[in-house]
């Protein structure tokens, strides 16, 4: 971690329990279907937040519901409110700017077809930073951070695709750390990877949680109790408990949690 | 902080989104909304001219469409084009009836036979095919393909046999890569299913994938017939361009894209036979028209199908 | 045990026919090539290729022809890839499912499909008497755009439709707007695609005639190719001449024939024509080769 200090690029560990991201009545429909129901959740800043749930159950329509991705499914339609810094991010904001404060990392790795380097560099530029020398700094320390650096720094110039999965993946992270989100959602990021390039990004996430808050989805519930420090537990569409992650897995409170932790439906 | 683009405020809508996503937007979204509207003001253009025939020089629309009295330039010049009208039809169907059995065959070949030579030596031929010029089919036609019916059947050789293999030789590109495209889109499934039940390859090609494709067939059927209706100067150089209906195949005869060829430049603007000739176009317009309607039905009976 | 044989047979003696079918096919173009490259080799040298043509003499080469040719297909391409490549990312990006859309598509459909010859008509209307330039190179040339135009757009929607959604999700969720979307990572994806069908439409406009006969003429005025400013009546440049292409001069001595020699002028102008058609198919796919190693494929 010294070397990322040197570069700059961490924010001092904050040990807050300040809550970043709060929703009151969240209702999504997709068409008649109804995906989201009443969601209220409290997430706290620079914690490792796990939903889990069955397949279906709306943890990943509720994850693209905090950078707004829902936006780009027709006839998907939300009301109540979802707050990220007491702001009403359905309100009257840029989208553009919350998405770059809210970083996603999806379930397959997906570079975009062009270097390595250009993959890191591509938020920045795209919101105007033109300095070559600030770009390669930004570069450099991405990747370090998500441990890339000594894996890639011969072939930066090389194309993306080319690396293994577990790298792919580990670049769309740096990639999206490159911009200085606040948060960074995690939509299944591991569930295309082997169980080795797992390890690296489970310990790359209690890692970034000192910078940043996490949200991750996993359908793996070791996963979910081995990194996060709450847990979710969505199901057809509402969450049926929420609270520390050691708590849920060792005394929910609900029997429909505790159904599903201890394997009896999936 | 290395970052450089400044924490804004959420909540501030900036000239940013104006800058990167509008001005593209509606720079792409005009363009495209051009891109239809010239065909809209081709079709407006088109049937002010055509429609002078009728509206100004007051030919009968059912003269036009049903005489085969032409006489543009006599004392009282008559305008019935039904002898273009039947050449066009005439040549495009034998075209169409040459062209097709063979271009489904090659599609089977390319889809089901031997995709590998197919994709390495039949795609690259078909779009080489496709790129050589009318006039150079008209060409090998004229130097080719007309002395050697003239020595084989006797006549001018300038024929509607001519003129009809020279458009067979040029759609037979259209309708076999879009009836290959008709054969690949079949699912597997398919061709699992009946080698299962013990059938030969060409039992499943003939009776299983061929019904299935025919509707992606029949789009391309249409469309080569499109191409064959519309094609001017390869068939005007080879059909002889006689004013008459043809009795036999190797009778020269004209259709339309050829008389409009001719006398567009032999005629004075405003005159009569100059406007019956833009009604002649406009016809051509009207019909590929209804063409694409039509490909469009078989079309849509495919994807209903799947 | 006779009838179980039988398909067996049928379906040799198919296959058999289906072989035999597509080598003729391939046996067709060899020939169809071959026959123009020898029959138009005496004429494939420097003379025949970048002399002016003879008027009613033996001799004439096909030089202004072949330069109008190509600037022709540079001045369209000038339009049409940029008008082209716009109204491919509207329809691939923009437009919304409902029936303007359809509605638009229909005309584009339409538009691609019309009939060179009446395209020609229309450029005649517009290009030559409607702003009264007379037969112009230029009015040439935009006629042919209205042919190029709706084959490089529906080109360009195929291969931005086919860059896969992760990618272009991938790039809104760092916080880019959908046009950058596309000029940064869409548009480079698709290049390969778009490229293929520049050049695809660039073939076509270069053997194109019949849009051209009552557009840029069939004739072409005395030029000076040393004479590079485009706005003199003599220059090669000047886009306000009438230009008469290398396929509209096969057509004009076929239908004319004041040259006693026009059978080997329109071998030697169609082998042009086809080795021009052979170079657009390689180059075609040649860049595109290149540019899918460029933007992605290479793994190294």
């Amino acid at each position: 971690m010294d070397k990322v200090d040197a570069c700059g690029c961490a924010d001092p560990v904050v040990e807050t329990d300040r809550v970043i991201v709060r929703t009151e009545k969240l209702n999504l429909h997709y068409g008649k279907l109804q995906a989201l129901k009443d969601i209220g959740v409290e997430l706290p800043a620079n914690r490792i937040n796990a939903l889990i749930g069955p397949s279906g159950c709306g943890k990943s329509t509720f994850l693209k519901t905090l950078n707004r991705m829902n936006d780009l499914i027709l006839d998907c339609r939300i009301d109540g409110r979802v707050y990220i810094d007491d702001v009403d991010i359905y309100g009257d904001i840029d989208v553009v700017d919350l998405r770059r404060r809210v970083g996603m990392v999806f379930q397959k790795p997906n570079p975009f077809p062009m270097s390595i380097y250009d993959n890191v560099a591509y938020g920045p530029r795209t919101h105007g930073t033109k300095s070559k020398t600030v770009l390669d700094e930004i570069v450099e320390c991405s990747l370090r951070r998500t441990a890339l650096w000594d894996e890639v720094k011969d072939r930066l110039r090389a194309s993306a695709l080319g690396i293994s999965g577990g790298q792919q993946q580990r670049l769309c992270i740096a990639r999206t750390i490159a911009v200085d989100p606040e948060i960074i959602l995690m939509d299944e990021p591991t569930s295309a990877l082997d169980p080795q390039s797992t390890l690296k990004i489970e310990d790359l996430m209690t890692e970034l949680k000192k910078s940043y808050t996490i949200v991750i989805v996993t359908h793996n519930m070791q996963q979910a109790a081995r990194v996060s420090d709450n847990t979710a537990f969505f199901l057809i569409g509402e969450v049926v408990e929420y609270g520390p992650t050691s708590r849920i897995f060792n005394q929910p409170t609900e029997k429909r949690t505790e159904d599903y932790i201890s394997g009896r439906f999936s | 902080m290395a970052n450089p683009p400044s924490r804004k405020v959420l909540g501030r809508i900036n000239l940013y989104y104006w800058k990167h996503e509008n001005l593209g937007r509606g720079l792409v979204t005009g363009f495209g909304i051009f891109l239809a509207g010239l065909t809209l003001l081709m079709a407006g253009f088109l049937a002010v001219k055509g429609l002078s025939t009728f509206l100004v020089d007051h030919v009968s629309p059912l003269e036009f469409l049903f005489s085969t009295k032409w006489s543009p330039d006599a004392d009282v010049p008559a305008f019935g084009a039904l002898i273009f009208i039947v050449g066009s039809i005439l040549i495009s169907t034998l075209a169409l009836l040459i062209s097709t059995p063979f271009s489904i065959s090659t599609a089977m070949f390319v889809a089901e036979i031997s995709p590998n030579l197919g994709r390495k030596v039949l795609q690259p031929a078909i779009e080489i095919f496709v790129g050589i010029p009318s006039v150079v089919y008209g060409w090998i036609g004229l130097s080719v393909l007309v002395p050697f019916i003239r020595r084989s059947f006797g006549g001018l050789g300038f024929s509607l046999l001519a003129g009809s293999l020279v458009l067979a030789l040029m759609i037979f590109p259209t309708i076999t890569s879009l009836a290959a495209d008709a054969f690949r889109a079949l699912p597997t499934d398919f061709r699992e299913a009946s080698y299962a039940l013990g059938a030969t390859r060409w039992q499943t090609v003939r009776k299983v994938l061929l019904p299935a494709a025919m509707p992606g067939i029949l789009t391309g059927v249409v469309l080569g017939l499109a191409r064959a209706f519309g094609e001017a100067l390869a068939v005007q150089m080879v059909i002889g361009n006689m004013i008459r209906i043809p009795g036999k195949l190797t009778d020269a005869t004209v259709n339309l894209t050829s008389i409009i060829t001719m006398d567009m430049g032999n005629t004075a603007t405003g005159t009569p036979w100059n406007d019956v000739l833009w009604s002649m176009a406009l016809l051509l317009l009207m019909i590929s028209f209804l063409f694409i309607l039509l490909a469009r039905t078989t079309g849509q009976k495919r994807r209903s199908l799947k | 045990m006779r009838r179980r044989i039988r398909p067996q047979i049928t379906d040799r003696i198919a296959t058999a026919t289906l072989y035999l079918v597509a080598g003729a096919f391939v046996l067709l173009l060899v020939a169809f090539v071959g026959y123009f490259l020898y029959s138009g080799r005496s004429e494939l040298n420097f003379k025949f290729l970048f002399t002016e043509p003879a008027f009613s003499t033996a001799g004439g080469g096909i030089g202004p022809e072949l330069f109008n040719s190509i600037y022709l297909v540079f001045l369209s391409g000038l339009i049409s890839v940029p008008i082209g490549i716009a109204a491919g990312i509207y329809f691939a990006e923009y437009a919304k499912p409902g029936r303007l859309t359809d509605f638009l598509r229909l005309s584009i459909e339409t538009l691609s499909s019309l009939p060179s010859i009446v395209v020609g008509l229309f450029g005649f209307l517009v290009f030559v008497i409607l702003t009264g330039w007379k037969f112009t190179l230029m009015g040439g040339a935009l006629a042919v755009t209205i042919l190029n135009l709706p084959v490089i757009a529906r080109t360009s929607e195929d291969a931005i439709r086919s860059v896969p959604e992760s990618i272009k999700e991938g790039s809104l969720a760092l916080g880019a707007t959908r046009w950058q979307t596309i000029v940064r990572v869409l548009l480079p994806s698709a290049l390969p695609g778009i490229v293929t069908g520049i050049i695809i439409a660039s073939g076509r406009a270069f053997g194109e005639a019949a849009t051209l006969l009552y557009t840029a003429g069939m004739s072409s005025p005395r030029l000076d190719f040393t004479n590079w400013n485009p706005i003199s009546a003599t220059s090669p440049l000047n886009p306000f001449r009438p230009a008469e292409t290398l396929a509209v001069y096969i057509w004009k001595i076929n239908s004319e024939g004041l040259v006693p020699d026009a059978r080997q002028i329109a071998d030697g102008a169609s082998a042009v024509l086809i080795l021009a058609v052979l170079a657009f198919n390689l180059l075609a796919r040649f860049l595109s080769r290149l540019l899918g190693r460029r933007f992605g494929g290479s793994r190294s």
